[in-house]
């Protein structure tokens, strides 16, 4: 949980909104430590987590997140944290085994065209499990949902009108049906206006998916190449008006990303210029 | 912590045998200490040489285990496969395993073209020499009269044992030694020696990728390779070495054709690649033939690369001065990928 970040969206662990989806995107660039701080700063919020972590280890997240402060093996035995390693489920459909293990979830790999659907059954399981039935089992806060990220299904041959849906149908379930939260990652690599809209999908995904949030953070490298002490901009959007009626919608600011955290700057204000 | 862990300390015996000294040091700390490798210093992942030492620089001390360098052959295909030799060779010297995989040659003969490693002279102890010298006092020439308590060392300098040190160099205008390769232990996969078996009615790769995907995890498992395999044996880090993936040669018309019929093969291919080397001791080398790939859609490799399927990528630029650009997606990430403990 970078506390920088939280100033900037106005967000503790104890009081967030709720029902909000969140897109993280970036273009050129690396938004995975955003992840890393919804990640923590849900556990943290004592809230129900959803985590497809779709392209990393668990053991990656893990280790990261023990520099943050929170043990992902202990919110997973408690049954805070539900994680999809989808690496290592996606092996048992690659290579296809004798006994096959039961999770569905990565499905979608025999046959990309019929879309996510596998997937989110995965997902409306994990957050409506509500677990009342066990004896001992703490109450979690509303569920939120994490997907690291969307750009890999594209890449294994999802259609991106499949992954819009799928985005959709989960932020009617996690959003506003259960009030929750939902975070997810897009990743474009060429220039905005360049792909027209048969490039794979990304842009038309990237744009869908920016209709369908309530915030925005999109990172991007320094335009005027790179610099060591600051790793990039992030612009933060909100798109639906804010309670209390802030007029500011958008704001920019760049970010430094270190070995237990990230800091966030105005514009020209980093350390090493100061 | 970062690195690997569950390891108990090295047993002496993985010491090499040339060392003159006799300093043992005492490996408290639980990293694994496999030889040709050594910890990061950004982040305590471990690192293998590529063979280049300047790419090594320029990677950030080597390449992590664990990870996928993706190389963008240029047009004849000269400097990427000798990047992959290069890979390869200091996988021979640092006696860690092999796994070449090849449609187009014979992997065999890719071994053979393996560049000649520049060792140090090693002290071979001459017992028959010291007490020559010792008792022919009128051997003038070599008796030293001025540093004369340094008369009974070995005249070499014992450099450590080649395995101990991270990234060699290599004599380009030699191939290396039938010996010195055979020493080191090798798997092959070349396609045309794997039958094209029916394929169920849907599966998202070729028949070729499958083929190679499954007999790199059999390689894995067998050969003890896997992070959760049994601490008991010493441990070993596998490299990888595809060829011209992605090429006609491998079935994919990923490079003949604008609108290929299996346009995701090869990046599944690479996912599920990913998920292998995540849960294994092994660094993977990929040559992808990019300058072919004519799909509008997919960019060259970019698609690739924008998802972050390979860690590191080389990419050619064929202009007037061809260059190669690093890429090093893993630059002010918070952690690098790391292999499950």
């Amino acid at each position: 949980m970078y506390t920088e970040l939280n100033s900037i969206l106005s967000t503790t662990p104890d009081s967030f909104t709720q029902g909000e989806f969140i897109l993280l995107s970036d273009r050129k660039s690396d938004a995975s430590f955003l992840i890393h701080h919804f990640l923590s700063f849900y556990l943290r919020a004592r809230c129900k987590v959803c985590f497809l972590g779709l392209v990393q280890s668990f053991s990656h997240y893990n280790a990261v997140s023990q520099r943050l402060g929170i043990s992902l093996i202990q919110a997973k035995e408690k049954g805070q944290l539900i994680f999809l390693e989808g690496l290592t489920e996606s092996l048992s459909v690659l290579i296809p085994q004798v006994t096959s293990t039961g999770n569905e979830a990565m499905d979608f790999l025999r046959d990309p065209s019929v879309g996510l659907r596998s997937l989110y059954d995965f997902v409306r399981s994990s957050v409506t499990s509500s677990g009342g039935g066990e004896e001992g089992a703490e109450e979690w806060g509303p569920p939120v949902l994490l997907v690291d990220d969307l750009s890999a299904l594209l890449s294994l041959g999802v259609s991106a009108g499949a992954v819009l849906d799928f985005s959709h149908y989960c932020q009617a379930t996690v959003c506003s049906q259960l009030q929750g939260n939902m975070v997810m990652l897009v990743r474009c690599d060429g220039e905005e206006e360049e792909d027209d809209w048969d490039d794979g999908g990304s842009e038309l995904l990237l744009k869908g998916l920016t209709h369908q949030c309530s915030l925005t953070l999109h990172v991007q490298g320094l335009p005027t190449g790179y610099c060591r002490d600051i790793h990039g901009q992030v612009e933060v959007c909100w798109r639906r008006r804010q309670g209390d009626g802030q007029n500011t919608q958008k704001k920019l600011f760049q970010y430094k990303v270190h070995d237990k955290g990230a800091s966030f700057f105005a514009r020209g204000t980093s350390s090493a210029v100061l | 912590m970062a690195a690997p862990v569950n390891s108990v300390g090295k047993p002496s015996a993985e010491r090499s045998s040339f060392s003159a000294t006799s300093f043992q040091k005492k490996t408290r700390s639980k990293l694994i200490s496999i030889p040709g490798t050594r910890p990061s210093v950004q982040n305590g992942q471990l690192l293998v040489s590529t063979g280049v030492t300047s790419l090594d620089f320029l990677l950030g001390g080597g390449l992590a285990v664990g990870t996928v360098l993706l190389i963008e052959e240029d047009r004849y295909d000269s400097y990427s496969r000798m990047i992959l030799k290069y890979f390869l060779a200091e996988g021979v010297v640092c006696r860690h395993e092999l796994f070449v995989a090849a449609a187009q040659d014979n992997p065999d003969d890719i071994l053979q073209e393996l560049p000649a490693p520049i060792l140090d002279d090693v002290a071979i102890h001459k017992p028959a020499e010291q007490p020559r010298l010792s008792c022919e006092p009128q051997d003038s020439l070599d008796a030293m009269k001025i540093a004369w308590r340094y008369q009974n060392l070995p005249k070499v300098q014992s450099a450590l044992a080649s395995s101990s040190r991270f990234g060699h160099y290599y004599d380009v205008s030699k191939t290396m030694e039938p010996e010195i390769r055979q020493a080191a232990k090798c798997h092959r996969f070349y396609l045309p020696e794997h039958p094209a078996q029916s394929s169920p009615a849907h599966s998202p790769m070729l028949e070729s990728y499958s083929a190679l995907l499954k007999s790199l995890q059999e390689v894995i498992h067998r050969e003890g390779f896997d992070v959760a395999a049994s601490m008991s044996k010493s441990r070993n880090i596998l490299r990888i070495g595809l060829h011209s993936l992605g090429s006609t040669l491998w079935g994919d018309d990923l490079s003949c054709h604008d609108n290929p019929r299996h346009r995701h093969a090869l990046a599944t291919f690479l996912y599920g690649l990913r998920a292998l080397l995540r849960s294994s001791l092994s660094v993977a080398v990929v040559t992808v033939p990019s300058h072919l790939i004519q799909d509008r859609a997919l960019n060259g490799i970019t698609r690739l690369r924008g998802i972050g399927l390979a860690e590191y990528e080389i990419t050619h630029r064929s202009t007037v001065s061809s260059s190669y650009t690093v890429s090093d997606l893993l630059v002010n990430c918070l952690g690098g990928p790391l292999i499950d403990t």
